[in-house]
């Protein structure tokens, strides 16, 4: 099936069996090839349409080109049998007949074009005919044309010549007029002032007067004119100097002495000292602005009128300087940036003094706007003056002032702290005039709590003005990366939660105190304030900083867990500072009930004392104190089987215990051991423990160290019988009380058991009242 | 044997409880020969019976109050004895051998409110002029020759301060104890900020004690019934590394590299010791052996205990 030909060869059709459906698609190829093999001229009845062969040689096939007669009849006779020669045959007929209708169609359809043609080729005949003769008149027309022509130039071949040198003659002439007048043009130029027009003769006419200077007359003019030039260029230098004229008048002076040759080293010194002059100016008017006492003007008009006035200044002079000195090469170009380097040396120290005043103000959209203005005008020069790294010092004055702003925010941050400490201070002391304490705790830890983070949110968004995209300095790397991880994050942020801590701490280091310059609410309230930036303020602050900074930076930052930990660490001391102070207090009473009574001689106790009920009252004072604060806490469930108790810990100085008491004959035996007995089964109280964030675990702590103090002070004393019984009384009273305070009231017993005893140790006349007696008095107290 | 850090005239307190008012009053008596040192031996044999003291003189002082404290002289021939009554500070001088106490000087505190003497120590330097005493929270020195103060701690501690020692090798340094449940320790020369504070127990502190010849070595007794004995290395007049020849020790070569590669050792705490049931009111160091020490509490129980051996190698060597 392939086309072998070695010419464009016939596609391979599949037609060469037309069977099957596919037959009426192969037909119109095979027309469209038909075609192809017109226009290469293969085409001998092939537009028949009969099957082309595979092979164009092939002298079987029909349409080929090599198409043999008898070779395919003799194919045919040999292979097919009679029906299918039958058919051929009917088919061939057919085809004949088919084709000779369509020549004749064609010849009927196209016979008008045939006629048509015919006439129009006559008819051109004619015209070309006529066209012939009118050229041959054009070409002799022509030839008498340029005859004429070259006669007429042979004629003026002449005068052509005399005119040309004439011409050359008046030109030469009118040059040495033009020499000729120069000096008195050039005073005349000089005394009307146009000195551009002056230069400029004078540099048409010295290239000549140089070079004929050997002639007398020439020399003259030369002598004339270099006197007026140098006149002329004393009074361009009188007009440089005198410089009252604006910077472009001067760069003008400056280039046409050049143009006069001046020695350029020199001219561009003075040129950059009067620069130097002017920007000076600049500089002392926007020192006068800066000065102490008057008002000065915000910082966005500070910085535009440096920006217009100096750094505009500064660029005129750098590219007036740049374009009249660029022969200087770089020694020029050196010079420059050293000014430059300097003056904006001197304007930078001006803007750091103005921004400096500002660093006490609020506003930081003002400056962020004008620190924006002072940045982005300041990259025109440093696009002038590369080598001036202008730009460069710009921006670490940006990022200084940055980072100054910070450490204004934190300061700002933790005076916002402080005054609201303050607020809570008066806030406790007040209601206590009022003779209503308490209630206000919650709402109070509410307040400081969300003015704190307004006051962190206000802080944050401030901040992030330096990060705004239109800002020209934020897509510095100082202000994507580190300003945003390193300054707001960790210096900001971070260290105001620390320095929160910090502070809380202090309150309870304070040493020597007595918990009087401290209210114990205060503390309580602040361990509460802790708490919750623990369980989660810490880490929405830290998530909305991480949000609004796109921190993206990867040096290490401080983890929340970290912060959380010393938050909780500061809520813990202080909680247990609360306790000791509240503690403290109790017991300050306890122990001055103690102390300053003569116990020897009281009268039989009637009443409970007076201090056990302010003890009593106290306690649940501070219960309601704490409750609104913490959560209630666990308590620990009754104990009723005491062999539970650890047992082994004092097994081995158990032996000991149960002795000691014989060997202190004057001891009353029965209580003594008993108490001692007892101790053996109990845990060891740790007085001064560090508590947990619960209403319960506070209370314990204040009641053990309360009762501790009492039994240690009761020790010291010396009771008659009544004392004692007093004491049997009080401690009674404050058992009935205080239980259900703490988390064990097993400690409690425990405790005012052994106050009891102790105080019966120091009898010299231990008679202790009857237990029914004691209740009596004390359900009636 | 512990006994022996008695002196043998021995000054005793005793109260007088009459029917109105309870008085404490103070008198010297003298210790049974047999205790002396220096006689037979120890009387370790716990049943014998308990010797008899002998009553030498009243210190009679009944006009100022209770006292609270009675210190002897620390060196010297024990002729002195000073006491602290309610807000007096009396210098007696024994004479007569012991048998008749004479006033020999007197100061009071002034001030608002009562003041209370709480405890008072003697120190041993400059001579044994110089008293120091704590009443509430403040420590005062006194120069015993004039009887006029001559420095004050003001709130030494948060609370009552309970008991004073004196280094007995570094002549300012002071230690105290009190109810903040902390111990202090003072350069009584700069008086505004204590040196060091000790934080280790968990209720009021009730006694101090410097080792008499190691003075790195502290005691303290609290009524959290424990005892600590701490090692105050950084405050101590014995220098860090002790600067022994090594000479001395070329028996010891192969110890030698490790104890050079260690590190100036850090003040810490040697041993708890929580024998006690109850309160311990009362420590003190042996004055024969000083590795030994002994510490009083409530119960009555008196416990006696050594310096871990390790550490008393470690100190020695």
């Amino acid at each position: 099936m392939a086309a072998v030909a070695a010419g464009p060869g016939p596609g391979s059709g599949p037609g060469d069996s037309p069977e099957g459906p596919e037959a009426e698609a192969p037909e119109r190829r095979r027309k469209a090839h038909g075609m192809l093999k017109l226009y290469y001229g293969l085409s001998e009845g092939e537009a028949a349409g009969r099957p082309s062969g595979s092979d164009p040689l092939d002298p079987t096939d029909l349409n080929g080109a090599h198409f043999d007669p008898e070779v395919y009849l003799d194919k045919l006779r040999r292979e097919c049998p009679l029906a299918q020669l039958m058919d051929s045959e009917t088919d061939m007929v057919r085809q004949i007949r088919a084709l000779d209708s369509d020549m004749q169609t064609l010849v009927y359809e196209n016979y008008n074009k045939f006629i048509s043609a015919t006439d129009t080729i006559r008819k051109m005949k004619n015209d070309f005919r006529k066209m012939e003769d009118e050229m041959d008149r054009l070409a002799t027309n022509m030839a008498v044309i340029t005859d004429f022509s070259a006669r007429i130039s042979a004629t003026l071949q002449d005068r052509h010549e005399r005119i040309t040198k004439l011409a050359g003659v008046h030109a030469l002439l009118r040059k040495l007029q033009f020499l000729f007048e120069l000096p008195s043009r050039l005073t005349k130029c000089v005394e009307l002032g146009a000195y551009g027009q002056a230069v400029r003769y004078q540099g048409r006419a010295r290239a000549v007067l140089q070079q004929y200077q050997h002639l007398p007359s020439f020399r003259a003019i030369q002598d004339d004119c270099q006197v007026i030039t140098a006149r002329l260029a004393q009074q361009l230098r009188q007009r440089f100097r005198e410089g009252g004229s604006g910077a472009p008048e001067q760069a003008e002076c400056v280039e046409l002495l050049l143009a006069l040759g001046e020695p350029a080293e020199e001219l561009c010194e003075e040129f950059l000292a009067h620069a130097r002059g002017r920007l000076e100016a600049e500089l002392r008017s926007l020192e006068a602005e800066l000065g102490p006492s008057p008002p000065a003007p915000d910082v966005l008009e500070f910085t535009d009128r440096g920006g217009s006035g100096f750094v505009g200044g500064l660029c005129q002079v750098a590219s007036a300087y740049q374009e009249l000195f660029a022969a200087q090469g770089p020694a020029g170009a050196e010079k420059l940036a050293a000014f430059a380097r300097e003056l904006g040396g001197r304007y930078f120290a001006l803007v750091e003094r103005r921004l400096a005043q500002e660093q006490g103000g609020g506003d930081n959209s003002l400056l962020v706007r004008a620190l924006d203005r002072f940045h982005r005008r300041l990259r025109a020069p440093g696009a002038l003056l590369a080598a001036a790294g202008l730009a460069e010092a710009a921006t670490e004055i940006v990022e200084r002032v940055a980072r100054e702003r910070l450490g204004h925010h934190l300061q700002g941050l933790r005076s916002a702290f402080l005054g609201c400490l303050t607020d809570v201070r008066q806030a406790l002391a007040a209601p206590r005039l009022a003779g209503k304490e308490g209630p206000g705790l919650a709402e109070l830890l509410a307040n400081v709590a969300s003015s704190i983070l307004s006051h962190i949110k206000a802080s944050l968004a401030a901040v992030h003005l330096f990060t705004a995209k239109e800002v020209s300095f934020s897509n510095k790397p100082y202000f994507r990366g580190e300003f945003c991880s390193q300054g707001v994050r960790e210096g900001l942020i971070v260290g105001f939660i620390r320095s929160m801590c910090q502070t809380a701490q202090s309150f309870c280091d304070s040493p020597g105190e007595k918990g009087g310059a401290t209210p114990p609410a205060l503390l309580l309230l602040l361990s509460r304030l802790c708490l919750d930036y623990e369980t989660a303020t810490i880490s929405y602050i830290l998530t909305l900083t991480d949000e609004q900074f796109l921190v993206q930076d990867q040096s290490p930052v401080t983890p929340v867990s970290t912060l959380c930990a010393e938050a909780r660490e500061t809520a813990r001391r202080l909680l247990t500072h609360y306790v000791k102070v509240q503690g403290l207090v109790i017991s300050q009473m306890l122990r001055k009930s103690v102390e300053t009574r003569d116990w020897l001689s009281t009268l039989e106790p009637r009443n409970v004392r007076a201090v056990m009920k302010r003890v009593v009252e106290d306690t649940t004072a501070i219960d309601v104190q704490v409750g609104l604060l913490y959560e209630e806490g666990v308590r620990k469930a009754q104990s009723s089987d005491s062999s539970k108790r650890t047992f082994s810990v004092y097994s081995s100085s158990r032996q000991q215990g149960r002795y000691a008491p014989s060997y202190t004959p004057s001891a009353p035996m029965d209580t003594n051991l008993l108490s001692n007995i007892q101790k053996l089964f109990s845990e060891r109280i740790d007085v001064f423990s560090p508590v947990e964030f619960n209403k319960v675990s506070v209370l314990t702590g204040i009641i053990k160290i309360s009762l501790k103090t009492l039994l240690e002070c009761v020790r010291l004393r010396t009771f008659g019988r009544f004392g004692l019984q007093q004491v049997q009384v009080d401690c009674h009273f404050l058992q009935l009380y205080l239980w259900r305070f703490v988390a064990d009231e097993e400690l409690v017993h425990l405790l005012l058991d052994e106050v009891v005893a102790s105080a019966a140790l120091r009898c010299p006349d231990p008679v202790p009242m009857e237990p029914s007696v004691v209740e009596v008095i004390c359900e009636r107290g | 044997m512990f006994l022996r850090l008695a002196l043998s005239t021995l000054v005793l307190q005793e109260t007088d409880a009459s029917d109105s008012k309870v008085l404490t009053c103070a008198a010297v008596w003298r210790m049974p020969k047999e205790l002396e040192p220096g006689s037979h031996e120890s009387p370790d044999d716990s049943s014998s019976p308990a010797h008899t003291l002998e009553l030498l003189c009243h210190l009679d002082d009944t006009a100022h109050g209770s006292v609270a404290c009675v210190v002897w002289e620390p060196t010297g021939d024990g002729r002195r004895v000073i006491s602290l009554a309610d807000s007096h500070i009396l210098l007696w001088d024994l004479q007569e051998s012991s048998s008749q106490a004479v006033l020999a000087g007197s100061a009071s505190l002034e001030g608002k409110g009562q003041l209370k003497f709480t405890a008072g120590r003697w120190s041993p330097h400059h001579t044994c002029t110089q008293v120091a005493t704590a009443n509430d929270t403040t420590i005062r020195g006194w120069d015993t020759r004039s009887m006029s103060q001559i420095y004050c701690i003001e709130n030494a501690h948060g609370q009552l301060v309970r008991d004073l020692d004196f280094n007995p090798n570094k002549q300012y340094y002071l230690a105290s104890c009190g109810d903040d449940c902390k111990v202090k320790f003072w350069d009584t020369r700069n008086v505004t900020e204590p040196v060091k504070t000790l934080e280790e127990h968990s209720h009021w502190v009730w006694s101090v004690r410097y080792n008499h010849s190691h003075d790195q070595l502290v005691l303290t007794g609290s009524s959290d019934s424990r005892v600590i004995l701490s090692n105050m290395v950084s405050i101590s007049s014995e220098p860090f590394g002790h600067l022994v020849d090594d000479d001395d020790l070329s028996d010891q070569e192969e110890r030698r590299p490790e104890e050079k590669s260690q590190e100036p050792p850090q003040d810490s705490v040697i041993a708890t010791y929580e024998e006690h049931e109850d309160s311990v009111y009362a420590v003190d160091w042996s004055s024969a052996d000083p590795w030994l020490f002994a510490s009083l509490s409530y119960d009555g129980r008196l416990v006696i205990n050594r310096v871990p051996r390790a550490l008393k190698y470690h100190i020695l060597l």
